[in-house]
């Protein structure tokens, strides 16, 4: 079990390294200079001997003039240690704003996957128990409407019916349990969709295996059959499903937080593409792709301690 | 006699009447799944409505009139009147014109660099295989919408540009299915026979391992364009999409979030445009995987 973490942390340095990769070449794939970028940013782009000087100054400040491969280099060991250079628009650290925004967008995320997987399991088991009735059709509906529904025009229902109309709960914000639960819903609604069509069409498999067969004739109830023996056999799929949903809800939050006016790195990133802070835009994608490349990790591990039967070597 | 020319020529005759049997067994199938027909029923009305949407719509979507500003749904606006004055129908008519090819164009870009990726490194496997599945790898590390953006943030906000981005997202998926079917086409006998005759590797990759392959890339496909219009939609309505004064339902949806409490109409006419199309694609999709895959066919 140590040795295929080992393993996985090792394979993961490749995508680590081309992560960072892209992440680097997204400042030097734009069109434009970016020190140029970040003069007029500053609001310093008139021209004249004392802008060329200053243009000069900040290429050599930000390394810019040296080759590719050291401007890398130099830029992989800050980010290591946590060095994300500084925001064109804020002058603040990268790393210290996405830090403090951090919390805030993996509460929302791990939230909306709470209730992704609640309702999805429970939709998907009602379904397998009630196979090929109304219940069954109702719940598929639901479940293919979440999966259609734009998540932002999701986000506007809710807040239209119980902010403006009923008055439960804040329209915006990020502080508080109560602001999160909107976000959370019109977040995990749509994983929900997707976890309750894979938990049906799982328990229908295992449903027909001898064992729930043998569990029957035992004379145990149907209801302890599908939660006892069944659903623990048919959740192995589910969890590698979950661990993809935590990547979409993660990339779901950038849209969640602009709906909910809710402070957070998706939110960041947006902003940071359209004001052009490059150095923003590639440390909330660095960070946000490293997040995700370790939830699939966990999953993975998370196998062998649900399934025994797992071996890894 | 008579019967050995007959058996000899029914080949030819028999290939365009096996065609058309094979064409309507498939209709036939299709129409005994009735959401997969209320699917395409509303997409054929939709498509048919952005075509003839100069014909069916009686003002410009994109003059801006402050007189009708916020009008709720009536006799000369039947949806209602944007916060410029636009009529919304208008604009939610001449808005399937951008949404609906959006969704297809970025899907057409993800199967076919998706499926050129999968067929070379199924096929040639080794260090080849290595380098395009890392490669993989690394875009898979960019959930969902995330890589969309990092190619947005390079080429710049606009529509033509979210087509890519969305497209790019989507290859990873086409590449891993098409090379793990390579994998085992790539074994059989008539393709060794191929490869020992001296057949080029590329008529060996595109007409005899193509084929086979390509069956559960076209599902792929089917089920991917709802989920390709919702990303654009969404990036859309970030403002990293179709720009204004551009009729695109995600920026529809965008233009009408701060009259959400006075006039919801505003967000609703392209929320329930957008949902409607996606469910309908999702269906039909569904419907098309279970002809086409019956592996895959839902329980």
């Amino acid at each position: 079990m140590l040795r295929y973490i080992q393993m996985r942390l090792l394979s993961a340095i490749p995508v680590l390294v081309g992560v960072s990769l892209i992440s680097f070449s997204i400042l030097h794939l734009i069109p434009g200079d970016p020190a140029r970028i970040l003069l007029n940013n500053m609001g310093s782009g008139a021209a004249g001997d004392s802008s060329d000087q200053a243009y000069q100054n900040l290429r050599a400040e930000l390394g810019l003039d040296d080759p590719l491969v050291v401007q890398y280099v130099q830029y992989a060991m800050n980010a290591a240690q946590g060095d994300l250079g500084y925001s064109y628009t804020t002058s603040q650290p990268v790393g210290s704003t996405i830090l403090n925004l951090l919390p805030s967008t993996l509460q929302l995320t791990v939230f909306g996957l709470g209730i992704a997987i609640v309702l999805g399991v429970f939709l998907g088991v009602i379904a397998s128990m009630y196979r090929n009735s109304w219940v069954d059709s109702l719940t598929m509906m639901f479940s293919l409407i979440g999966l259609s529904m734009p998540s932002f025009w999701l986000g506007f229902i809710l807040i239209d019916a119980f902010s403006f109309r009923l008055g439960f709960l804040p329209a915006s914000g990020s502080s508080g349990i109560r602001a999160l639960i909107l976000p959370a819903v019109s977040l995990g609604l749509m994983a929900a969709g997707v976890v309750a069509r894979l938990v049906r069409s799982t328990m229908l498999d295992v449903l027909q295996q001898e064992y729930i067969v043998t569990a029957r004739a035992k004379g145990l109830r149907y209801r302890t059959v599908v939660m006892r023996h069944a659903l623990r056999n048919a959740v192995i799929p589910v969890v590698t499903v979950i661990g993809l949903q935590f990547g979409a809800l993660l990339s779901g939050a950038v849209i969640t937080e602009t709906v909910f006016a809710r402070r957070g790195i998706g939110r960041l990133a947006v902003e940071a593409i359209l004001s052009r802070d490059y150095p923003m835009v590639q440390g909330t994608i660095l960070v946000a792709a490293c997040g995700y490349l370790f939830i699939n990790l966990a999953v993975d591990v998370s196998y062998a301690w649900m399934d025994p039967r797992i071996k890894y070597r | 006699m008579a019967q050995v020319l007959a058996a000899a020529s029914a080949p030819l005759h028999s290939q365009p009447v096996r065609t058309r049997n094979r064409a309507r067994a498939f209709f036939r199938e299709l129409s005994k799944n009735p959401g997969a027909i209320a699917g395409l029923i509303v997409l054929v009305i939709l498509v048919l409505g952005a075509i003839f949407a100069s014909i069916i719509t009686r003002h410009e979507p994109n003059i801006i009139n402050p007189p009708d500003r916020l009008q709720s749904p009536n006799s000369e606006h039947w949806l209602g009147a944007d916060p410029f004055g636009r009529d919304l129908y208008t604009r939610l008519v001449y808005g399937a014109r951008v949404s609906l090819p959006v969704g297809f164009i970025a899907v057409l870009i993800s199967a076919s660099i998706g499926i050129v990726l999968g067929l070379v490194s199924g096929y040639y496997g080794r260090v080849v295989d290595g380098v395009i599945m890392r490669l993989i790898d690394i875009m898979l590390a960019f959930p969902g919408i995330l890589l969309a953006l990092v190619v947005v943030a390079i080429l710049g906000p606009n529509l033509r540009n979210v087509m890519i981005a969305v497209g790019i997202g989507g290859i990873p998926r086409y590449t891993r299915l098409v090379r793990g079917s390579v994998l085992s086409s790539r074994e059989l006998l008539y393709v060794e026979a191929a490869r020992v005759v001296g057949v080029p590797d590329r008529k060996i990759l595109f007409r005899q391992i193509l084929p086979n392959v390509v069956g559960p890339a076209v599902v792929l496909s089917t089920i991917s364009i709802g989920s390709a219009i919702l990303s654009a939609a969404g990036l859309s309505f970030l403002g990293l999409g179709a720009q204004p004064p551009d009729a695109e339902w995600g920026s529809m949806l965008a233009d009408g979030r701060q009259f959400l409490r006075t006039d919801p109409w505003v967000t609703a006419v392209p929320g329930v445009a957008i949902m409607l199309t996606v469910l309908s694609v999702n269906l039909l999709g569904d419907g098309l995987r279970d002809i086409l895959d019956p592996r895959l066919r839902s329980q």
